[in-house]
């Protein structure tokens, strides 16, 4: 039975990632996976148009309201 | 603010398709695997002998396969929302948090911690502990999709919630009506047993391909019998719960219903159309038939639509024109009072810049009247509001007919299980074979069926996709597509050949 003593748990986790057979093909795709994804395309591709633009959630309301109400729906 | 560029609207919803289809191919065989591998283990646990141990080792090394290149794919639709959708995440921030939060929270402990001891744990936690590992890792997956399809079954049916008008936000009111919305617990219903499903035919289709090949025969059979009766309980549990999801839109998306089933001309007493070809060009209000031919279930759909064999169900023609003595209004009266809810937006703005607070007071009392209609106010014709009618017919029925296909598959299989002649049907095997890339097939239909239909809206009657997107460059939105579609294409190659390797090698390589 796994105890939550923290050595136990540490040797239980290093003991079973130094086991892994195709575990290991798996876990380099997902590390690339993830620096993919935050480190090129969330940095460069996918900046969070309302935080990146607007410094107060006020301003940023006040956006989205002019978006909703602009000229081009009033007609 | 300008015209919509609607360049930039289609490319943000071709790149929301192209992620989440993607994801959705790991999705399903995570939601059904993880309970063939629960099940599997409890016979190994209940029984001691050491061939199901080696055996829901081998699926558990696939389903971890699986569950590895799949991981994360579905936090590129979060980026997607603060880059292409960002009015849409700021309006919907204060519904989509609580659910979305619970879902990490789940995704985290019970997966995440779980998932370590059932590939760390079997030679170091005892057997009972190791079989609740896995049992919570089924359970705790399964749960994580209910959060998710809470926030989707919000879009459909947005309950439990008023519309902030000076800060542009729906604001949750009530949890446990946004939680137990009749949309959202018929979509989880649906998508979690039609997923067993799918986690069932991937372990037949694979389990037909050793009896083809004369190899593992006796892991197959054993796998195949499990995969069955999960199969055949999961296909039951979908043919009712798709019922029920059919009988939510009756009540809830008329027009979807409407689309997935061809009608455009409403009746008492609707006809069920079971096969049919739509006529091509078909326009709402052009006089057209709507079926070149077409095979039909008399009063079948008003059952489906109402449990009642006599109830009217409004057809296109109704929701778009409108039908006053079935009491349905035009889209064109909807248009006009949603015009007059942004107008008064646009006063409730105007006074909080101008700090009237009397004015903004009785323009928000105004807002209030006409704010259920806030959405059509964006439309520019009624016609808008159809849904493309073939995508979501073709989809509906080829989905129906794939799922009825699947229940006889698996009764067969058990049929011929029970009588030890499977390994000699050599074309039921072709079929199991085939059968994981049809259920896979169905699966991703069902969601054209569920978003195609509910087009134009991001949030039904409130919000249409073109006024949820960022007015950015579509050459942005271009370039992060062709990212993806590279990505994507990249990781599924790499899924599919360490798949293909491991099913090669065996059980004896895990």
């Amino acid at each position: 039975m796994l105890l939550p003593q923290p050595g136990k748990i540490y040797r239980f986790y290093r003991n079973g990632f130094k086991s892994m057979t195709v575990g290991k093909t798996l876990w380099k795709i997902i590390f690339i996976k993830l620096f993919i994804m935050f480190a090129v395309l969330k940095v460069f591709f996918f900046p969070d148009f309302l935080q990146t633009n607007f410094s107060t959630d006020q301003q940023r309301a006040d956006h989205v309201i002019e978006q909703l109400t602009g000229s081009a729906h009033l007609n | 603010m300008g015209e919509i560029d609607l360049a930039t609207v289609n490319w943000a919803r071709a790149q929301f398709i192209l992620t989440a289809m993607y994801h959705w191919l790991f999705v399903p065989i995570t939601l059904g695997l993880s309970f063939l591998c629960a099940f599997f283990e409890s016979i190994y646990v209940r029984t001691g002998k050491e061939e199901w141990k080696h055996l829901t080792k081998f699926w558990m090394t696939l389903f971890g396969i699986n569950f590895a290149i799949g991981v994360a794919t579905g936090i590129i639709m979060e980026f997607e929302f603060g880059t292409n959708w960002s009015s849409y995440s700021w309006m919907v921030g204060d519904i989509f948090g609580a659910p979305l939060a619970i879902e990490g929270i789940f995704a985290f402990f019970l997966e995440a911690t779980f998932f370590a001891v059932m590939f760390f744990g079997w030679e170091r936690t005892s057997k009972g502990f190791h079989l609740f590992s896995t049992w919570m890792v089924a359970i705790g997956s399964n749960l994580s999709a209910l959060w998710i399809l809470v926030a989707n079954g919000w879009m459909q049916y947005p309950v439990g919630m008023a519309f902030n008008p000076t800060s542009a936000r729906f604001e949750m009111q009530n949890f446990w009506e946004v939680l137990f919305s009749p949309v959202a617990m018929a979509k989880f219903t649906h998508t979690t047993s039609s997923s067993f499903v799918v986690g069932s035919l991937f372990v037949i289709t694979v389990s037909s391909y050793y009896l083809l090949k004369g190899r593992h025969v006796e892991m197959a059979k054993k796998s195949i019998i499990v995969a069955s009766v999960f199969g055949l309980i999961g296909s039951v549990f979908a043919a009712f719960t798709g019922d029920e999801s059919a009988y939510a839109n009756g009540h809830f998306q008329p027009m979807k219903m409407a689309a997935y089933e061809g009608l455009y001309e409403g009746s008492k007493g609707a006809d069920l159309v079971a096969m049919g070809i739509l006529t091509s060009g078909k326009k709402v209000g052009d006089g057209q038939p709507p079926f070149a031919f077409e095979v039909s279930i008399p009063k079948g759909l008003s059952l489906l639509a109402k449990r009642d064999f006599g109830a009217f169900v409004p057809g296109i023609k109704d929701l778009v024109y409108g039908n006053e003595a079935e009491g349905i209004m035009s889209v064109g009266d909807k248009m006009a009072k949603g015009k007059v809810a942004i107008a008064d937006l646009a006063l409730i703005q105007k006074a909080k810049k101008d700090g009237d607070e009397q004015a903004k007071t009785a323009a928000i009392e105004r807002f209030k009247v006409n704010q259920d209609y806030l959405g059509f106010g964006y439309l520019d014709t009624p016609e808008e509001a159809v849904p493309p009618v073939a995508s979501t017919y073709y989809s509906f029925h080829v989905m129906v007919y794939l799922g009825t296909f699947f229940l006889l598959l698996t009764l067969l299989f058990l049929y011929y299980s029970y009588k030890d002649t499977l390994a000699e049907k050599k074309w039921l095997l072709v079929l199991g074979f085939c059968s994981f890339f049809l259920a896979l097939t169905a699966s991703e239909l069902g969601w054209v069926v569920a978003e195609v239909g509910r087009q134009p809206w991001a949030i039904q009657d409130l919000l249409p996709v073109k006024m949820a997107t960022t007015q950015i460059a579509a050459g942005h939105v271009q370039a992060s597509f062709a990212i993806f579609f590279v990505l994507f294409a990249v990781l599924l190659l790499a899924e599919i050949k360490i798949m293909l390797k491991q099913i090669k090698i065996g059980p004896e390589g895990v």
